[in-house]
């Protein structure tokens, strides 16, 4: 069974891992997501592409509630996020119940945002002590077994101004990891490294959606996107352009919004995606 | 004529060292008060909301645009008018205490502008709730950049403490003016105080120094790569703070 095979028989089995429907946010007077609706499988790899200030970043805050759009509703595995339904109304979580409901979701951002006072290891194992309550000996066991995922073992004294941006950025998604997140969103991860510490963090992600993981990846590694996704999504001017198989997306566009943008990275990125 | 018999003399005199013993004592009270007082106030007038944010920056306001000799008279000596009876160590710890916080929390308010908006977002999406980001994330962080301008405050008000002395409490510089009213040996009697007040400043820069490298150690070797420097906007205001704080 081939990997899409897996993902159209999750489809079938248990429903959507993450459906995001209609969403709507307003900064002051700026209308940044006009009705986004997206529905991903399990298993399934999403990559974001599009021009800044287009609302992708937002688009991601949304789902994890970072951000609550104004208008629409986010759902993982089943579950709605920020709301329940009583008494056949719809009424707000407090805040203690929606952070607990962020951990469905990994997080990993453009400027890595470790913490700055913890060491690696600490900044994987804060969360499961604090947070879910998990045994210090447990979340310890569990933070070491992720560092030597990311391949950091080595690192877990090493406080996040004494590693390098790639490094940092692997320990960043060690730290998402620790929370058994249902699904990895990744804003931009690669943006802010150094050109010659771009594959270490991309070698990481592809062994994570190789391993099964769901993940929405803004980014602009067009290559990283044609080796992983399983889908391809321009978003700008807070709504969905196109979306495709990346195959497709990314050769034979079909809006000239797309053409425009794909054409405008390739440049930029010139040779090194040949 | 200066009399070297009746300074040493003083120099270990057990009425004076208590003295200086409750100046210590009510200024570390007073510093408990004004963390306590100076973190709320602070988180308060960090909200978004007015009536949070409102009543903080109105005490914070009052506090500092009074002088905080006037405010004890007030305490002790203009509130029984009204019934309100505070006895001296109520008096002290009240006024000096608010008055620590309204300057703590301009301090402690800086500190947590400095730290960087993603470490707000990190701590969100793995979980934690508004308090927890704050405790466990923030302020920790916030220290690095609280602890020097706290450390002058504390300074500070090891000296201001002697201003209880005109309420009538029992502090070292008051006693200094009782010992005087009955030995006649101003100058070294007062010149003995003085030596104490500097014993606890010099002391307490000494812990001040520890309590920095304590909260810099993350940020130890690699400074100078320039890792994550506050925001423009944040560093201003980090800096106006500061500046306002020193023209006490």
């Amino acid at each position: 069974m081939t990997r899409s095979d897996s993902i159209k028989a999750g489809m079938g089995n248990g429903g959507w891992m993450l459906e995001a429907e209609n969403i709507h946010k307003h900064f002051g007077p700026l209308h940044v997501l006009k009705g986004i609706t997206m529905r991903i499988a399990k298993g399934e790899v999403v990559v974001v592409v599009g021009p800044s200030g287009g609302g992708k970043s937002t688009f991601l805050r949304t789902l994890n509630m970072l951000e609550k759009p104004d208008r629409g509703f986010v759902k993982i595995d089943g579950v709605l996020m920020g709301y329940e339904h009583v008494n056949g109304r719809t009424v707000e979580l407090s805040d203690a119940r929606v952070s607990l409901q962020r951990r469905f979701f990994g997080m990993v951002f453009q400027q890595f945002n470790l913490f700055s006072h913890l060491t690696a290891l600490e900044n994987i194992t804060v969360a499961p002590i604090k947070a879910l309550k998990i045994g210090r000996t447990d979340a310890i066991a569990e933070a070491r077994r992720l560092l030597s995922l990311v391949g950091l073992s080595e690192k877990e004294n090493a406080y996040p101004d004494q590693l390098s941006g790639g490094q940092q950025q692997r320990i960043a998604i060690a730290r998402a990891l620790a929370l058994k997140p249902k699904v990895m969103l990744f804003d931009e991860p690669t943006s802010a490294l150094d050109p010659e510490m771009v594959s270490e963090v991309l070698k990481v992600m592809l062994d994570l959606s190789k391993a099964g993981m769901t993940m929405v990846v803004v980014t602009h590694e067009i290559g990283f996107a044609r080796l992983a996704a399983d889908r391809a999504v321009l978003i700008d001017a807070g709504v969905i352009v196109e979306e495709g198989l990346p195959e497709t997306f990314f050769s034979a566009p079909k809006q000239e919004r797309t053409r425009q943008f794909l054409n405008k990275v390739l440049d930029f990125h010139g040779s090194s995606l040949l | 004529m200066w009399d070297w018999g009746a300074f040493l003399h003083y120099l270990h005199n057990g009425y004076l060292l208590k003295g200086a013993g409750v100046t210590l004592a009510l200024s570390l009270a007073c510093l408990a008060i004004g963390l306590v007082c100076g973190t709320i106030a602070a988180l308060m007038r960090m909200s978004a909301k007015p009536y949070l944010n409102k009543p903080a920056a109105f005490y914070i306001w009052l506090m500092r645009g009074t002088p905080v000799l006037v405010q004890l008279i007030i305490i002790y000596t203009g509130l029984p008018q009204l019934g309100i009876r505070f006895n001296v160590i109520e008096s002290c710890l009240l006024g000096l205490g608010l008055n620590e916080g309204a300057y703590l929390a301009e301090i402690i308010r800086a500190g947590i502008l400095s730290v960087a908006k993603g470490q707000f977002d990190a701590a969100r999406s793995v979980g934690m709730t508004h308090a927890m980001t704050m405790r466990i994330i923030v302020l920790p962080q916030a220290m690095r950049v609280i602890i020097p301008p706290l450390g002058n405050t504390f300074n500070s008000l090891l000296k201001t403490t002697s201003l209880a002395s005109v309420i009538s409490m029992e502090e070292l510089l008051r006693r200094t003016e009782v010992l005087i009213q009955v030995q006649f040996k101003v100058l070294e009697i007062f010149i003995v105080a003085a030596l104490y007040y500097l014993v606890m400043t010099t002391i307490w820069g000494f812990i001040q120094k520890r309590l920095e490298a304590h909260f810099s150690r993350s940020h130890a070797p690699a400074a100078a790569r320039g890792a994550s420097p506050a925001p423009n906007g944040a560093r201003a205001e980090i800096e106006q703070v500061l500046l306002s704080h020193d023209a006490q």
